[in-house]
């Protein structure tokens, strides 16, 4: 379709311009508040902008590339994201070929099963065949100590980090009438979405922030963040229904699923970290932490996404 | 150094930092140009890799391992990968057979310029103590040559990395930890400085009560 590229183009370009100006906006509070490197929020937010720039260029890459491209982009994702997780993990030599095999076989089996779009296959492949496959893997090595706890935490591990995470290349293979060609823009809609929800939300925590909303998981989370980033992104994305096949009311809807869910799903991933005594997931993306810190919320809103959208809108 | 050992050595960068995404953190040292001898905890093959993997290109190419001739000349592709691609300075550890004097071997390559790379405990670390008692190399060596600083490394994660008789490795993330420099005072005993060497390095290690974390 003529329209799709235009459409993408016009979305990154609006894209490229809020980082501009958030880039000046740095900018100016740096030289002002923090002209000798000395304030560690104007520092981080700085870090963070720039590591956006990034993200955002590998992204509008892989989009560019279209289904290759998205393909590649979240299967490296899962990777470094289940890294990072089965590093946390206190899985001991008994576990490795479960471990070796849910990197090496059942990630690259998920993406495959999506790339040749068999969805019958990919939606159980994980939660069905994986997670008995890899207890058996396991007890064969004979190790009983804490068996159900490393058990459970490699399945947990591929839950999040592949089986969640590839419902967002999955959103390709949906065929809804009249947008066919389009389905690029859908993932760009939710990561949109689920991002401003997360910046937003930091944005309101900043500026209106007082009352602690779970003081015991993410010290950093407030109440007012909390509702005026869910508001916020909602409206982000009732504003961007023209790039997806919902009405302007649909998309504000779905923008409110997708917003909270990606809320509840960074105050799990925080639970997990403050349980390991960790602030970060790990240290790849400057001023965010790890790929998990930034995936967080979408790997718990792109599955229901996914399913709201193929139960609704796929005859 | 020829352009296949060049570019098998890239490769073997990326392919470390594809399964560890390893990160050096420089606590207590800069990475500078400068000349030193690195000694490190030894539970993996891998180790001195991922030490190489962290250094700044400039130290990478002064950068020689110290590690045993027997292992690394037994095949044309160890033997091709020892001393082309690492330059390691071989030191035949067999105290009956061996010719040369290791200390001699290793003081020759720091005369000529290198800085070394090498595991005190004298082999892989496979029980579940953190370190394994030093050898006393590592006293004669410093004796040998004072002037040069000596800088523990911990390496972390690793041996979850590839235990022990495992072919395939799993991914995990692993650092690579540098402490302060270490010199022989002009009256420090073998055993003091032993000491001295053991805990700088075990200080490092993130399971250590009181360090760094």
């Amino acid at each position: 379709m003529t329209g799709f590229h235009s459409d993408l183009m016009m979305l990154l370009g609006g894209i490229g311009t809020i980082l501009v100006i958030a880039s000046a906006i740095g900018y100016v509070l740096q030289r002002r508040l923090s002209p000798d490197g000395s304030n560690s929020v104007i520092e981080n937010l700085n870090a963070r902008i720039q590591a956006w720039w990034v993200m955002v260029i590998f992204m509008g890459i892989a989009f560019l590339g279209g289904r290759t491209g998205v393909m590649l982009l979240f299967a490296f994702c899962s990777f470094a994201a289940l890294r990072e997780f089965a590093t946390l993990t206190n899985t001991r030599r008994a576990d490795h070929w479960a471990l070796a095999s849910a990197f090496f076989v059942v990630l690259p089996i998920q993406y495959g099963l999506i790339w040749i779009d068999w969805y019958g296959l990919y939606s159980i492949f994980i939660p069905v065949y994986a997670f008995l496959l890899m207890p058996i893997v396991a007890a064969l090595r004979g190790d009983t100590e804490n068996y159900l706890d490393r058990v459970a935490e490699t399945q947990w591990a591929l839950m999040i980090c592949v089986f969640c995470a590839s419902h967002v290349p999955a959103l390709l293979s949906l065929d809804i009438p009249g947008y066919e060609g389009r389905n690029v823009l859908l993932i760009a809609f939710l990561i949109v979405v689920v991002q401003s929800s997360d910046v937003l939300q930091y944005v309101w925590g900043k500026l209106y922030g007082r009352r602690k909303i779970a003081p015991e998981l993410s010290p950093s989370k407030t109440l007012e963040g909390f509702v005026g980033g869910i508001l916020s992104a909602m409206l982000v994305g009732a504003a961007l229904w023209w790039i997806t096949p919902f009405s302007f009311f649909q998309a504000a809807l779905l923008s409110l699923v997708i917003a909270l869910m990606g809320f509840f799903g960074g105050l799990v991933m925080s639970a997990i970290k403050r349980d390991r005594g960790i602030k970060d997931w790990g240290h790849l993306i400057a001023g965010h932490g790890g790929f998990i810190d930034r995936l967080d919320s979408v790997v718990f809103s792109a599955p229901i996404f996914f399913h709201l959208v193929r139960y609704w809108w796929v005859p | 150094m020829s352009l296949l050992a060049r570019l098998v050595g890239t490769a073997i960068v990326l392919f470390a930092r594809f399964i560890t995404a390893v990160r050096g953190i420089w606590l207590g040292v800069e990475p500078t140009a400068k000349q030193r001898i690195y000694f490190a905890n030894h539970a993996s093959h891998g180790d001195f890799i991922l030490i190489w993997t962290v250094l700044p290109f400039r130290l990478r190419r002064t950068a020689r391992p110290v590690a045993g001739a027997d292992y690394w000349l037994k095949s044309t592709l160890k033997r091709f990968i020892g001393r082309n691609v690492f330059n390691a300075v071989l030191i035949d550890r067999d105290r009956e057979t061996r010719t040369g004097d290791p200390i001699e071997t290793m003081a020759e390559a720091l005369d000529g310029g290198a800085s070394l790379i090498l595991f005190p405990e004298g082999t892989r670390n496979e029980t579940a103590e953190p370190l394994l008692p030093f050898k006393a190399g590592l006293y004669h060596l410093a004796k040998a040559r004072p002037a040069v600083e000596m800088v523990p490394v911990w390496i972390e994660n690793l041996n979850r990395v590839m235990p022990k008789g495992e072919l395939v490795p799993i991914p995990l993330i692993c650092t690579v930890t540098f402490g302060g420099p270490l010199r022989v005072a002009v009256e420090e005993s073998k055993a003091d400085f032993i000491a001295r060497a053991e805990s700088a390095l075990l200080s490092l290690s993130p399971d250590t009560e009181g360090s760094r974390k």
